[in-house]
């Protein structure tokens, strides 16, 4: 039994695929550098951008652009042990090529195919829901998604506002999304807080909470309906279902602020 | 009067327009600036209501000069009035939309002074939009009946969608409601933006800098339970829309009583039509996407939707003939027609039954639900094992399915799901 430590960069998710597949290793369970002890004997490479690079290459060229994209997304979701799950799709389909993505009833496809179904919801979701202020002239906004969706964003919202100077924090994974007038990058970001607004700001704030409540239809009011939409989770960072205060505050929400880093296996436990 | 207050009173005004999507057209950023469109639109949030909000939806000014019974609007109503300047609206979009409060604008008019009037600050606001503030954002513009047809294109050329609501599901009704406004007066503009369309798509052709008519198309919507018609009458009238004008979406809108006008007396305890509106919803989905037509749906000896039943499984139960359908080789329309079966879960079964043969189990792992679809389908030629089904038992088991899924009759969700979805 074997385990496999890195340090959860998608490189060096890759690395250690390459070394599973030059070792035959069949690994039991991936742990990313920082958190919890294993009972197995562990194998860490070291992250090494050149393998990883060549086997990302080996996706597309020997499998499909489209099983690279797969594999490549599905490693932004937070599907628990989606690197075994990916593991295991990468070696099928350098074995049988690119037949492994009609094979939908499989379960470990079944997996991880409703684990991007969720995440691109969850990027569909955000792209509506998230809301900037505009706070010296920057525009500054806030999530906590449970995918890492920062970067499928990014590009969305830097065409958006390719004027504009863009500050985009995502609390679940500690990284910030800049953007200078249509030129961005992500930045790792331990500790973010809006800081307060001009009085510009809070009248627009005040503006959109009113034309919010003032188009509901009263004989139609509908909470499920409304709740199916829009999760509550996603509310405590936008406006109109907040006060200026908890803006910001920068009050966690229901799943209870910013997780680890490699979040997602520690909040199984 | 504080841009604060106007924005109330002429969003409180437009918020009976059901439709609020910002699909239909694609746009990438632009150098210089300011947004993108993109062709499935987006839900910035959802009212109490649970529609959702996609656009800044307000009327440039709630001054009419007409006096429509069923609209909240009508001259003789003793409401408060007011009107935005071009300036204020266009800068309110900006800012909303900077911070990502909305995808666009979706502009609407009560008629002050008369429609070409209307039409020109309408065009002046969206002018001022696009040249000075470089708005590439959507805008949906509501074309005024009875405007001037060169001002209705100019509105077009500037907007990315256009809409002229039919309001009332027959000339009668129209009479009786509107007496304002006539079907001809309706149509007219309707055949124009249909054509103003076509010929600008037939341009783009061959110039690829022609200019750009409504390119998300047209909408319309209609009030429905104000007036006597069937759904039947209603549906084939939708079909009919979309063959002949080409409409993108058919919106319909449950009356809500605003009035208490003398021709349009109010029940007591009137409830506005919300189930109803569902089903209108859910058979007008069979429509643009499931290859149904309306005569299927619902004919002469079958006049209205079944409350206790969505019209699709209404429909398989009607034709048992065309059932059971075999997983494993039926093609994707046939797919479609099975009731759980929507379009996303057939274009699965087509893909991984080219990689082997489906079993029941992996439908399941397809994530297909089974509750509806196992009446209707066979795997490798068999039924679902252990399943009981004479038609009649079927019957209540969809009933009993649908009534749990629809809540207490009041509190069912509308199809608002897809009102900024694909088209």
């Amino acid at each position: 039994m074997t385990a496999y430590r890195y340090d959860g960069t998608f490189a060096g998710f890759l690395t250690c695929v390459w070394d599973a597949l030059e070792s035959g290793t069949e690994p039991v369970e991936f742990l990313c550098s920082g958190d919890e002890v294993s009972l197995w004997e562990t194998r860490r490479p070291a992250t090494d951008a050149e393998k990883a690079r060549r086997l990302y290459a080996a996706l597309a060229k020997r499998v499909s652009p489209a099983f690279q994209k797969l594999v490549a997304r599905g490693f932004l979701t937070c599907l628990p042990e989606k690197e075994l799950d990916l593991l295991a799709l990468i070696r099928r389909g350098l074995r049988e090529g690119d037949r492994v993505r009609l094979d939908l009833s499989n379960p470990v496809m079944a997996r991880v195919n409703l684990a991007l179904t969720k995440m691109w919801t969850e990027w569909d979701h955000l792209k509506g829901f998230i809301r900037f202020s505009d706070l010296d002239g920057a525009l500054v906004g806030e999530i906590e998604p449970k995918n890492r969706v920062l970067p499928l964003l990014a590009a969305h919202f830097a065409a958006r506002y390719s004027g504009e100077r863009l500050v985009l924090y995502d609390r679940t994974h500690r990284e910030a999304f800049v953007s200078d007038r249509g030129r961005w990058r992500l930045l790792p970001a331990e500790d973010f807080r809006m800081g307060p607004a001009g009085s510009e700001e809070r009248a627009f704030r005040a503006m959109w909470r009113k034309y919010y409540q003032t188009i509901a239809i009263e004989g139609r009011l509908n909470p499920k309906c409304q709740s199916a939409h829009l999760p509550k989770r996603y509310r405590h960072v936008m406006t109109e279902f907040i006060t200026d205060r908890e803006m910001e505050q920068s009050l966690p929400g229901q799943t209870g602020g910013a997780l680890p880093r490699t979040g997602e296996k520690a909040i199984e436990g | 009067m504080e841009v604060m207050d106007k924005l109330t009173i002429l969003a409180d005004a437009a918020k009976y327009d059901a439709a609020c999507t910002s699909s239909g057209v694609v746009r990438g950023g632009r150098p210089g600036m300011i947004g993108t469109a993109t062709n499935s639109g987006c839900c910035h949030t959802f009212s109490a209501d649970g529609r959702c909000v996609s656009l800044l939806k307000v009327l440039y000014t709630n001054y009419c000069c007409y006096d429509c019974a069923y609209c909240v609007n009508r001259r003789s109503n003793d409401v408060p009035r007011t009107a935005f300047t071009s300036r204020e609206l266009a800068e309110l979009t900006i800012q909303f939309y900077r911070r990502n409060y909305i995808e666009g604008l979706f502009l609407s008019s009560a008629v002050l002074k008369s429609p070409d009037y209307t039409t020109e600050r309408m065009i002046e606001t969206l002018r001022l939009l696009r040249t000075e503030y470089r708005f590439n954002g959507y805008i949906h513009a509501k074309a005024i009946p009875g405007a001037d047809p060169g001002l209705t294109h100019e509105l077009g050329l500037l907007a990315d969608r256009l809409s002229v609501n039919i309001e009332l599901p027959s000339e009668s009704s129209l009479q009786l409601l509107a007496p304002d406004k006539t079907r001809a007066a309706i149509f007219k503009p309707m055949a124009q933006i249909r054509d103003g369309a076509a010929q600008s798509k037939a341009e783009l052709k061959l110039y690829r800098h022609a200019p750009r008519f409504a390119p998300a198309g047209q909408s319309t919507q209609m009030i429905v339970g104000a007036t006597p018609e069937s759904d039947r009458h209603i549906l084939s009238l939708t079909e009919g829309l979309y063959r002949k004008y080409r409409l993108k979406r058919v919106f319909f809108s449950a009356y809500m009583p605003v009035s208490d006008h003398k021709s349009l007396p109010v029940p007591a305890g009137f409830k506005p039509p919300l189930l109803r509106e569902h089903r209108l919803y859910q058979a007008d989905w069979l429509l643009r996407f499931y290859g149904f037509t309306a005569r299927e749906i619902l004919d002469e000896s079958h006049p209205n939707f079944d409350a206790a039943l969505d019209p699709k499984s209404d429909w398989a139960l009607r034709h048992p003939e065309f059932f059971p359908v075999e997983v494993n080789r039926a093609d994707y329309e046939a797919l479609l027609r099975v009731p759980g079966i929507g379009m996303r879960g057939a274009q699965k079964i087509v893909t991984a039954r080219r990689y082997g043969p489906l079993s029941f189990e992996g439908l399941k792992r397809l994530g297909i639900v089974m509750k509806r679809a196992q009446y209707f389908i066979t795997c490798s030629g068999r039924m679902l094992p252990g399943l009981r089904c004479g038609s009649d038992s079927v019957y209540r088991r969809l009933v009993g399915l649908e009534q749990a899924e629809l809540g207490s009759g009041e509190s069912w969700q509308q199809l608002s799901l897809f009102e900024g979805g694909a088209e």
